[in-house]
């Protein structure tokens, strides 16, 4: 393979010259899959990068492109940052994981980061968030909040991530609110403002009086408000415009500690590959402010929710348990396996409708 | 005062000088946007068309130009047919999902099988699934009289529908823990489009558009059907005396544009890209659009607009990431070429005389 | 399954604000292809009006200047196109494309300040008693005042189509440039004012997307309604009401979509989601037996000396 070689040659005379020059920054490379402006994923992606800067000022060089399509662009782009020597890549996008792991072969001596994959090499870590965590706290306040007892929830695509947020809202929702009901719209798109609105309007007309989001848009959050009486969640970001309400809270995704950390590790030269699978204790998953539109009580609840997971004396997926058919999945006191939540594909017991296949 | 003649023939001279004229204006217009973003001009201009033909890494980028450029020119020259007909396909993008879909699904209903003809069936199936897709609009076109644009561009929404129920269900891999997308084919021997040479981004999908340009010039030139094609698409009615059948042409040009387009998407899904997933599709069918009328409809002129192209994606991401040029400035940029270059066109059909109408 | 759920007024209600971009763009749209052109660049020009209009609404706090710089971005950006087809003779199609691809780039980078602002809120028009009505309340008079306008706007098309001047020229135009010429119509010019027309229209659209129906600007959230708009012209066979008939109906089928699943009907999603688009091509086919709709002259060139 010549080329393979060619191209370590290359990286490792860049390398060589990195270390030659000790004052030389680490270069750091970012790829995101949407626009930096899109206010949720790739906007926290992107203020974790900053964090980076501020942090490290000069001793650290960001590199960044945005809208990089998945498959061959993402390949071509991650090759072309490892080329011009970066010495830490972050992949921030799911369909990037084949394209990250091709590269990495060519690039031993670059190091590279994941999101929300499983796959992993000598010299790649993967790194995601345990979203569900704020969901539990989401469900609990949820729960408590809805008059009319039902709880409407906008999802992306049917997909484990989503359907473990789905789980583990209406395991909490149904905890301290037996009566609660859940109505899930699946929108089968990342990114549609206006389907995202329609979506919200349709839930709060069929009677939810709680919107769960799990799209970026804040076209919901805007929705609630022109309906009023409805409380909603921020996703990804703050969306803090719409506090105190219809945002009551939200699920923020910080990136910035684990981007440090990592950053710093390559510095001492202390990396090594790993899986990172993060929750509220790490700072990975934030929880937004609970705004005062919340009773004291719900608020005391949610943040007694927050603190057991964020300590890990409790877990959002503990028995009993059951699935929705009414198999036994976990039994009184038993906790979820982290290959079962990663390929979460069901709902539990209680949630009615079928999820699209 | 400024006047137009309609050149009798259209000028080989400025054919040749335009799309030169407008690249220029475009580096031109280009460099000023740049600068207003408080980049430097130059140096964006240069890491555009310069780094990825001649720069440090261009050994790395030259064969990235095959790769990204063989699908845009595979489908610009089947779409420039029917164009030349008069006859609008814009719906290359779903026929090529729909090549991607039944290709990748011939070679997966094979694994883990390994013999030497899977390849080749995967072929066929891309080529029909994109061919079946384009008899769509073809067919209400020809029996109702149905127009195509609209069928066509219609068609490109339902098969992402389609395309994402088929990585979510039928399609998706049994072992990828319940996330979305097939199986890889490139880790599927027989399935694989690999790369002819290693490292050299020749890759099947890379022959075939090389042969569609040939065989496109062949036809355009040398044969019936291609002085049929360009007769209805200049002259329709004098076209219909000289026996040209309409419907065969329309069955014609859409099938054989539909199953370019489809093979286009088969090589992309089972080498460069790999596998079926939500987000396969990356808007190569609508570019090639705009290739085709770059390349002003002729096959070797579609094969330079394909590597102009493909050249301004890569160049444009490296000016991201070196330059900090925000993506959006690039799409404004390549917008911008499409409308010099569209511009400029009027100097090859038109004379522009200065001065008081002559008496004729 | 719980189909009691869904509340047909509200529902009725909701389609009409889903329905009301795709209104704007396509009546513009509808008058371009009547003279005779046609202009695929809808979404780009949708997109720089979402843009313009949400960065004026924000920075004057005023709604109505911003719907009324969206107007005019539209317009501005499709004089581009005018220049291109009217003048330099482009073709068409290739026009339309570069279009929305320089629209969506420009507008990416115009608003890249705006995000994750709230935009100044439109006033509803509270008719104190009329609103309060049962059924006829939400869903007559419960509305902002753009979507009234977007109604006005169809009407006003209607008119002057079939009863003025104005309109026999547009259409002598769109039908045979050359005998429209010979009578003595400027028909360059009369494409020109078509064309800003539709920009003016399509930039409304994409405002009433980013200030009234989302309201929030993020890059790309047109989402391809432009492109559905284009559709629904020829869904509509070139007739003004049927535009309006045509977009209920378009906003119709996504918004019963969502209300059928929330209400856990169990229907599969995707191929529902097709559903907007198989019914267009149904009507199409059904429509195209009726041939004497659409212009003949549709996006053909035209220049007045040969």
């Amino acid at each position: 393979m010549k080329l393979t070689n060619l191209m370590t040659s290359a990286a490792v005379a860049l390398g060589l010259a990195t270390a030659a020059l000790a004052d030389d920054p680490t270069k750091v490379g970012f790829v995101y899959v949407g626009p930096v402006g899109d206010g949720g994923w790739t906007y926290e992606h992107d203020q974790a990068r900053k964090a980076v800067v501020e942090e490290f000022g000069d001793k650290v060089e960001t590199v960044y492109v945005e809208s990089v399509a998945e498959g061959p662009d993402a390949e071509r782009v991650i090759t072309q940052m490892a080329l011009q020597g970066a010495d830490l890549i972050f992949t921030t996008s799911f369909g990037y994981m084949d394209p990250t792991i091709n590269v990495a072969a060519k690039f031993p001596d670059v190091k590279f980061e994941h999101a929300t994959g499983y796959k992993n090499a000598d010299n790649v870590s993967t790194y995601s968030a345990r979203f569900y965590e704020g969901r539990a706290v989401q469900g609990t306040i949820a729960g408590h909040m809805t008059k009319s007892n039902v709880v409407g929830y906008i999802g992306s695509y049917p997909i484990p991530e989503v359907i473990r947020g789905i789980n583990s809202a209406y395991i909490h929702a149904k905890k301290v609110n037996p009566d609660v009901e859940f109505k899930i719209v699946w929108a089968f798109t990342w990114f549609d403002p206006a389907k995202e609105a329609d979506a919200a309007k349709v839930l709060i007309e069929q009677g939810a009086d709680v919107i769960l989001q799990h799209t970026d848009s804040t076209a919901p959050q805007a929705a609630a408000q022109a309906a009023g009486n409805v409380i909603t969640f921020g996703q990804a970001s703050d969306m803090a415009e719409y506090a105190p309400a219809p945002r009551v809270s939200s699920i923020i995704d910080n990136w910035a500690p684990y981007y440090i950390a990592r950053t710093q590790a390559v510095m001492d030269g202390t990396w090594e590959s790993k899986s990172t699978w993060d929750g509220i204790g790490a700072g990975m998953v934030g929880i937004g402010e609970i705004s005062d539109a919340v009773p004291a009580d719900v608020k005391e609840a949610a943040l007694a929710i927050k603190a057991a997971l964020a300590d890990g004396s409790y877990h959002a997926f503990t028995g009993p348990l059951n699935k929705q058919d009414g198999s036994a999945w976990l039994a009184e006191g038993e906790t979820a396996d982290d290959g079962t939540l990663a390929g979460m594909n069901f709902y539990v017991e209680g949630i009615e409708g079928d999820i699209p296949q | 005062m400024i006047r137009l003649e309609k050149r009798p023939q259209p000028s080989r001279a400025w054919s040749l000088a335009t799309p030169l004229l407008a690249v220029l204006a475009t580096m031109i217009a280009g460099g000023l946007l740049f600068a207003a973003l408080g980049k430097d001009p130059v140096e964006a201009i240069r890491t555009i068309f310069w780094e990825p033909l001649f720069g440090e890494f261009s050994f790395y980028y030259r064969p990235q130009l095959l790769v990204k450029g063989a699908p845009l020119v595979l489908i610009a020259i089947g779409l420039s047919l029917g164009f030349k007909a008069g006859i609008w396909n814009i719906g290359a993008e779903g026929q090529y999902i729909m090549g991607a879909l039944f290709g990748a699904g011939v070679g997966l209903a094979f694994y883990p099988f390994e013999a030497w003809y899977i390849f080749p069936l995967m072929v066929i199936a891309g080529g029909f699934g994109g061919w079946i897709w384009a008899m769509i609009p073809a067919f209400l076109k020809v029996r109702f009289g149905t127009n195509e644009i609209l069928v066509s561009l219609m068609l490109v929404y339902v098969a992402e529908q389609f395309l994402a129920s088929m990585s979510l269900g039928l399609l998706k891999n049994p072992e990828g823990r319940g996330f979305p997308g097939s199986r890889n084919l490139q880790q599927y021997d027989s399935a694989h489009n690999a790369e002819l040479i290693a490292g050299s981004g020749m890759h099947w999908g890379v022959v075939a558009a090389l042969i569609a340009v040939i065989f496109a010039y062949v036809l355009l030139n040398r044969h019936m059907v291609g002085y049929h094609i360009r007769l209805t698409g200049e002259a329709p009615r004098a076209a219909r005396f000289a026996g040209v059948n309409p419907t065969r042409l329309i069955l014609f040009c859409l099938g054989t544009s539909g199953m370019l387009a489809g093979l286009a998407g088969m090589f992309e899904v089972s080498g460069p890209s790999g596998q079926v997933s939500i987000d396969f599709n990356v808007g190569y069918g609508f570019t090639a659009i705009i290739v085709a009328f770059l390349g002003r409809l002729h096959p070797v002129g579609i094969l330079l607009a394909g590597g102009l192209m493909a050249l301004t994606y890569i160049g444009g991401d490296i000016a991201q990431s070196n330059l900090q040029l925000p993506s959006a400035a690039i799409q404004v940029f390549q917008g911008m070429l499409l409308f010099f270059l569209l511009a400029f066109d009027l100097l090859t059909n038109f004379r522009i005389s200065l001065g008081k109408p002559e008496v004729s | 399954m719980d189909l009691s759920a869904i509340n047909p007024v509200l529902l009725i209600a909701s389609l009409m604000v889903a329905a009301t971009p795709l209104l704007f763009a396509a009546i513009g749209e509808l008058v371009v292809e009547k003279s005779g052109v046609l202009n695929l660049g809808v979404e780009g020009m949708m997109i720089i009006g979402a843009v313009a209009g949400f960065a004026t609404a924000v920075e004057t706090g005023s709604p109505m200047l911003g719907f009324v710089a969206a107007a005019g971005a539209g317009a501005a950006l499709s004089v581009l196109f005018a220049i291109l087809t009217q003048y330099a003779q482009a073709n068409q199609v290739a026009s339309g494309l570069s279009l929305t691809l320089f629209g969506l780039g420009m507008s990416a980078l115009l608003g890249q300040s705006y995000v994750g602002i709230k935009p100044p809120q439109m006033l509803k028009i509270d008719l104190p008693l009329l609103s309060d009505l049962p059924v006829v309340g939400p869903i007559l008079f419960g509305h902002d005042l753009m979507l009234y306008v977007a109604i006005a706007v169809i009407a006003a098309v209607w008119a002057v189509i079939k009863f003025t001047r104005i309109g026999l020229v547009l259409r002598a135009v769109g039908e045979n440039h050359d005998a429209a010429h010979a009578l003595g119509y400027k028909v360059v010019r009369i494409r020109i004012m078509a064309i800003l027309f539709g920009g003016a229209c399509a930039g409304l659209g994409g405002a009433y997307i980013s200030l009234i129906r989302v309201p929030q600007w993020t890059e790309g959230m047109t989402a391809g309604i432009g492109w559905i708009a284009l559709a629904l012209v020829v869904f509509a066979s070139w007739k003004p009401w049927r535009v309006l008939l045509g977009a209920y109906l378009f906003g119709g089928v996504t918004v019963v979509q969502l209300n059928l699943q929330a209400a856990g009907v169990a229907i599969p999603v995707e191929y529902l989601a097709m559903s907007p688009y198989l019914i267009t091509i149904l009507v199409l086919v059904i429509l195209s037996a009726d041939k004497s709709s659409a212009p003949a002259a549709l996006g053909r060139n035209f220049h007045a000396a040969r």
